[in-house]
C-alpha cells in the first residue's frame, strides 16, 4: 500500500524585544554570564508579579498579520502548570483558549507550484530557563527565563519533509522581514517540533501521530521526518500499529528516541492567569500596526518581477531574505540596470558569500562600491574577468574598486591581441601618415604611438604597445 | 495611659508636639512585647534591635523637621507589625511555613516601601496560618497565636498574629492580608479594627500569593481613624501589579465624619443564619439599632447566592493556590531536601515543607483544575462568583453599605476545630463573599459575647472605602467598644 505523510509544525520563536516578557530585565541575554539578567519576577520569587510587555504583544500582532491571521479583540494569558527546574514559578504564563492570532496561512514553493499551509494559532508566552546537565548534577541559567516566546502552530498541511523544511524557511524569512526575531535556530532563537502521521494515500482519515521534539536545524527537520516516516511505514507494512508517543531527534545517531508515551501525557491544568488583566486589542491598534508592516517576501518577489523585469527564479532568490533584497534595491537606485545587477548579485556575489562563509550583515561591499565596479566594466577600464577578481578582493578588504584597479595596475592593457587590433585600426585610419613613415619619415612613429594610446584611453601598456607598433611597422616596411 | 496603648494618630500627635520620642514609644512597645509575647505569641520574627535603631533615627529626623517647620510623615517613629507573608528586604519572610523558614527576600513589597517612606518603624513579622490558609492561626508551622482576651482561645486567622499584636499592645498598628476574611475575622475575634480594601486598591507586589484574584492587604488597627491613616499610605496604583487599579486615592481621613443621617444600611437576611452564636447576633442587632437611632435608614435586603459563596471560594482559592505554591520546589530558595532523583527531591521537599492544610488545598485545587473536572468545578465556581458579584451590584443600587456580623461566632478554643476543616471553613462564611465580589469591608468592635469581642462587618461597593469608613467611624465615636483592652 502506498502511504502519505501528514505533517504539522509547532515553532517557538524568541522575540527581539529589549526587555523580557513580564519584567524589565534585558532580553538580550544570549552569551551573557549565567544568571546576570534576572530579577525577582523572572526568578519566580515569592510575591513577585508579572507585567505584560506591550512590545511583545505588538510583535505578536505583527506576526499574526503577516501570517494572514485574524487578530483577537479579546485575548488572555493562562497558566500552564508543570514541575521542572527550568520553570521558576512551576507554571508557564502562556495562552490557552484565547490566543492573540488564529486562522492564518503562509505559502511555500513545492515541485507542484505554490501551496498554502494553514496556521492554526499564534500565541505569546515566556521562555524557560536553560539547564546544563553536568553528569550527576544540573546547573540552571535563568537569563533565558521570561524572554518573550512566540508559538506558531500550523495545521497538518504538509505532506513531505521537504515541504516542512520549506515551511520553516518561509516562516523564518517572514519573521526576519518583520524584524521581530533573529529566528536563528543555531542560537535557539527558533525551535521546532513536528508531528507526523501516515495514512493510505487518498484516505481522509488521520493516522496516529508522533511528536518529534528537539529539532534544531533545517537539516535535522528533514532528516528527522524522513526517519520517522520510514519507521512508521515499516510498522504499518508489518501490520503493526503506530503508538502515540513523543520522540526526540538524536542528531548524533540520526535516529528518533522515545521521550514519552501516551500514559505520561501531561495534564497542564490551564486556567486564566489571575495576575494579569485580559488583553483587549483595539481595532485601531491593529490597523495602526498593519499600516506599519514592512513589505513581505511574497509581495516583494512579485514586485521584483513586475518592476524590474526579473525572472521568477531571480526574484525568488533575491527576496528569500530581506538583506539581499534591500541590497539589490539600493544598487538599483544608483545604477538602473536591474537585470545586470540581479545577475551579479545572485551569481558572483552569492558565490562569494558561500565561499567565504560570510553572512549578509557582514558584507564589506557597499552598494555604492558594487555599482562603481560595474561602471568600471562599462567604461572598459576592466573586463568581466578582472571585475570578478576585483570583487573578490573587495569582499576581503572592503576597499574601493577604483583603488584596487589602480594599485594592482589592472587597468593597464597588456592584451597583445587587443593592442594589435588597435594598432591595425590606427594605421587603417591614417593612410597618409603610414605612407610617410614607409617613405622614411621615422618621426611619424611618435604620432602612431600617440593615436594608439588615445584609442585605449592611455591604458595600453606603453612598452608593449611600442614594441608591437614597431614590429607591425617593420613588417609593413619589409613588404612594401 | 501607657504608651503602647496609643493609637497611630495619638502617637503621631505626641511625637509632633515633642511630648513623646519615638525611642520612648518603641521602647515601651518592646517592653510590652517582652512582657506578653511568651503568652500571646504574635510574632514569628521580632526586629526590636533594628526598631530601636530606627527610632533613634526617627527622633533625629523629627527634631530636624520640627526645627524647619516641615511636616512630619504620618508614621514617622511609630512601631508597626507586618504579617509574615509580606516581603521585607533582608528580613526573613516565612509565610509561617517550613518551606520558607529561612527565606530572606531580596526586595520589599510595595506596601513596605510606602510604609517606610511614611516613616514606619517595623517591630516584627507576625504569625499567621501557613500561607494564610486558615481561620485560627493554628495552621502556623511554628506555633499557634493566642487570643489576648482569652489565652485558651484562638485569635482568628489567618492574620491572627497581627490582630493579637494590636489587641495586646505589642505594636501600634499592623498590616494583615485578607483572602476570604483573614483581616476582618481575626480583627473581630480580637476586638480591633480590620479593613479589607477593594481588590486592586492596594498593590499586591511582594505579598506572597495565596489566591491571586482574592488576596488584598489591609490594615489591622486599634480604631477606625488608624485604618484610614494606614489606607492613605498603602493605597494606590502600582505599575508592578497589573491588577492594581489606577483610581485616585482620596484622603480617607476626610471621610471620618461622625454622621450617618440618611445613609442606607442594607441588612442581608442570609447573614443571620441558624447556628449563629446568640450573643453575636444580639450584639450585631444592637449595633444596627444604634446606627438606626443615629439616623441611618435600615433596609432589609437579600443576597440570594450567599450560600454558594463558601463552596465557590473553596474551589477558586485552592485552584489558584495550587499554581501559586508550585514554585516552592527547593531549586531556587527555601527548604530543599535532596532525594535520589529530581522527582524524589520534589516529593521530599514539598512533602516535608508544607503542612496538612496547605497540602489539602493544593490537592483540592489541583483536582478542581484537572482535565475532565475543570468545567464542573473551577468554571462553575467562577460563574457563581459572577452571580455573587451581581447580588452585591443589585444591593448597592438600593443601599449605601451592607451591615452584618463579621463571624458567626466569637473566638473559639484552641484545637476546637483543627480536626474538622469544614467547621473551620464556616468561620469565614460572612467574609468570603466580599472577596469573591472584589468589594471592600471593615470589621469594627460592636460588643461582647461571653466576655469575648464581637465584630460588626460593614461592606461597601468597589472603591467605596470612604462610605464604609464613615459609617464605621460614626458608630465607633458613638460607642466605647474600641476603647476596651484585654487584661494581660
Ligand atoms: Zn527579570
Amino acid at each position: 500500500m502506498e502511504y502519505e505523510a501528514v505533517i504539522g509544525m509547532e515553532v517557538h520563536v524568541q522575540l527581539l524585544t529589549k526587555s523580557k516578557m513580564f519584567c524589565s530585565c534585558s532580553a538580550e541575554a544570549f552569551g551573557a554570564e549565567p544568571n546576570t539578567h534576572v530579577c525577582p519576577v523572572c526568578l519566580g520569587m515569592p510575591g513577585s508579579l508579572p507585567v505584560i510587555n506591550r512590545k511583545a504583544v505588538e510583535y505578536t500582532i505583527m506576526a499574526g498579520l503577516a501570517l494572514n491571521c485574524q487578530i483577537a479583540e479579546f485575548a488572555k494569558f493562562d497558566r500552564k502548570n508543570y514541575f521542572y527546574p527550568d520553570l521558576p514559578k512551576g507554571y508557564q504564563i502562556s495562552q490557552y483558549d484565547l490566543p492573540i492570532a488564529t486562522n492564518g496561512w503562509l505559502e511555500i514553493e513545492t515541485e507542484n507550484g505554490h501551496k498554502r499551509i494553514r496556521i492554526r494559532r499564534v500565541h505569546l508566552e515566556e521562555d524557560t530557563a536553560k539547564l546544563f546537565h553536568m553528569g550527576d548534577y544540573t546547573l540552571v541559567d535563568f537569563n533565558r527565563a521570561g524572554i518573550p516566546l512566540l508559538e506558531i502552530v500550523s495545521e497538518p498541511d504538509m505532506s513531505t519533509p521537504e515541504e516542512a523544511r520549506q515551511y520553516l524557511i518561509k516562516l523564518r524569512t517572514i519573521l526576519r522581514y518583520l524584524g521581530i526575531s533573529t529566528a536563528d535556530m543555531e542560537k535557539g532563537a527558533m525551535r521546532c517540533e513536528a508531528n507526523v502521521s501516515l495514512r493510505p494515500k487518498g484516505s481522509k482519515e488521520l493516522g496516529t501521530r508522533v511528536e518529534i521534539k528537539n529539532i534544531n536545524s533545517f537539516r535535522f527537520v528533514k532528516q528527522a521526518l524522513e526517519y520517522e516516516i520510514e519507521r512508521q511505514r515499516k510498522l504499518l507494512e508489518q501490520g503493526r500499529s503506530v503508538e502515540q508517543i513523543t520522540v526526540g531527534w538524536d542528531d548524533q545517531r540520526n535516529i528518533t528516541v522515545v521521550q514519552r508515551t501516551k500514559e505520561y501525557a501531561h495534564d497542564y491544568r490551564y486556567f486564566p492567569e489571575p495576575d494579569l488583566p485580559p488583553l483587549v486589542i483595539s481595532r485601531e491598534w491593529v490597523e495602526e500596526i498593519r499600516a506599519r508592516l514592512p513589505e513581505l517576501p511574497d509581495a516583494r518577489r512579485e514586485r521584483f518581477q513586475q518592476q524590474y523585469g526579473l525572472s521568477p527564479a531571480e526574484a525568488r532568490v533575491l527576496t528569500a531574505e530581506k538583506e539581499p533584497a534591500d541590497y539589490f534595491e539600493a544598487c538599483v537606485a544608483l545604477y538602473p540596470e536591474p537585470k545586470k545587477l540581479a545577475n551579479w548579485i545572485t551569481g558572483e556575489f552569492f558565490r562569494l558569500l558561500r565561499d567565504t562563509g560570510t553572512s549578509f550583515e557582514d558584507v564589506k561591499v557597499s552598494p555604492e562600491k558594487l555599482v562603481k565596479l560595474l561602471r568600471l566594466v562599462d567604461e572598459g577600464t576592466i573586463n568581466q574577468n578582472t571585475a570578478k577578481a576585483v570583487l573578490r578582493e573587495m569582499f576581503e578588504t572592503g576597499e574601493d574598486p577604483q583603488k584596487i584597479v589602480e594599485k594592482k595596475g589592472l587597468s593597464r592593457i597588456t592584451d597583445t591581441a587587443y593592442i594589435q587590433s588597435v594598432i591595425e585600426e590606427v594605421l587603417d585610419a591614417n593612410p597618409d601618415a603610414l605612407q610617410r613613415y614607409l617613405g622614411g619619415k621615422e618621426s611619424t612613429f611618435g604620432f602612431f604611438m600617440g593615436q594608439v594610446m588615445k584609442a585605449t584611453k592611455g591604458r595600453a601598456d606603453p612598452k608593449l604597445a611600442s614594441k608591437l607598433l614597431r614590429e607591425k611597422l617593420t613588417e609593413l616596411k619589409k613588404n612594401s | 495611659m501607657k504608651l503602647y496603648e496609643l493609637t497611630i494618630h495619638e502617637a503621631h500627635e505626641l511625637l509632633k508636639k515633642g511630648e513623646v520620642t519615638s525611642s520612648e514609644l518603641v521602647s515601651a512597645v518592646v517592653e510590652r512585647v517582652e512582657g506578653v509575647e511568651p503568652r500571646v505569641k504574635s510574632y514569628i520574627t521580632l526586629t526590636c534591635e533594628q526598631a530601636l535603631e530606627r527610632a533613634r533615627q526617627a527622633d533625629e529626623l523629627i527634631a530636624r523637621l520640627r526645627k524647619s517647620g516641615e511636616e512630619i510623615p504620618p508614621l514617622l517613629g511609630i512601631p508597626i507589625a507586618i504579617k509574615d507573608i509580606i516581603c521585607t528586604e533582608g528580613i526573613r519572610t516565612t509565610c509561617a511555613s517550613r518551606i520558607l523558614e529561612n527565606f530572606i527576600p531580596p526586595y520589599d513589597a510595595t506596601v513596605i516601601i510606602r510604609l517606610k517612606k511614611a516613616g514606619m518603624v517595623m517591630i516584627g513579622k507576625t504569625n499567621l496560618d501557613e500561607f494564610a490558609m486558615g481561620s485560627s492561626t493554628e495552621n502556623s508551622a511554628f506555633f499557634p497565636t493566642r487570643n489576648p482576651w482569652d489565652l485558651e482561645r484562638v485569635p482568628g486567622g489567618s492574620s491572627g498574629g497581627s490582630a493579637a499584636a494590636v489587641a495586646a499592645g505589642e505594636c501600634i498598628g499592623s498590616l494583615g492580608t485578607d483572602t476570604g476574611g483573614s483581616v476582618r475575622q481575626p480583627a473581630a475575634l480580637c476586638g480591633v479594627v480590620g479593613l479589607k480594601p477593594t481588590y486592586g486598591r492596594v498593590s499586591r507586589y511582594g505579598l506572597v500569593a495565596f489566591a491571586s484574584s482574592l488576596d488584598q492587604i489591609g490594615p489591622i488597627t486599634k480604631d477606625v481613624t488608624d485604618a484610614a491613616l494606614l489606607l492613605n499610605i498603602i493605597a494606590g496604583y502600582d505599575p508592578h501589579d497589573s491588577t492594581s487599579v489606577n483610581v485616585p486615592v482620596p484622603d480617607y481621613t476626610k471621610a471620618l465624619v461622625p454622621d450617618v443621617k440618611g445613609i442606607k444600611l442594607g441588612v442581608p437576611k442570609e447573614y443571620f443564619i441558624e447556628g449563629m452564636e446568640e450573643g453575636v447576633e444580639k450584639a450585631v442587632r444592637e449595633a444596627i439599632a444604634k446606627l438606626e437611632e443615629m439616623g441611618a435608614e435600615v433596609i432589609e435586603i437579600s443576597l440570594p447566592h450567599t450560600e454558594y459563596a463558601l463552596p465557590a471560594y473553596y474551589l477558586i482559592a485552592p485552584a489558584e493556590a495550587s499554581a501559586n505554591l508550585a514554585r516552592y520546589d527547593g531549586v531556587k530558595y527555601g527548604l530543599f531536601l535532596p532525594g535520589p532523583d529530581l522527582w524524589e527531591s520534589y516529593r521530599l521537599t514539598r512533602g516535608n515543607g508544607f503542612g496538612p492544610e496547605v497540602k489539602r488545598r493544593i490537592m483540592l485545587g489541583t483536582y478542581a483544575l484537572s482535565a475532565g473536572y475543570y468545567d464542573a468545578y473551577y468554571l462553575k465556581a467562577q460563574k457563581v462568583r459572577t452571580l455573587i458579584k451581581q447580588d452585591f451590584d443589585r444591593a448597592f443600587e438600593q443601599v449605601d453599605v451592607i451591615v452584618a456580623p463579621t463571624s458567626p461566632t466569637v473566638a473559639f478554643r484552641l484545637g476546637e476545630k483543627v480536626d474538622d476543616p469544614l467547621k473551620m471553613y464556616l468561620s469565614d462564611v460572612f467574609t468570603i463573599p466580599v472577596n469573591l465580589a472584589g468589594i471592600c469591608g471593615i470589621s469594627i468592635p460592636c460588643g461582647f459575647s461571653g466576655g469575648l469581642p464581637v465584630g460588626l462587618q460593614i461592606m461597601g461597593p468597589a472603591f467605596g472605602e470612604e462610605i464604609v469608613l464613615r459609617v464605621a467611624y460614626a458608630y465607633e465615636q458613638a460607642t466605647e467598644w474600641h476603647k476596651k483592652r484585654p487584661e494581660l
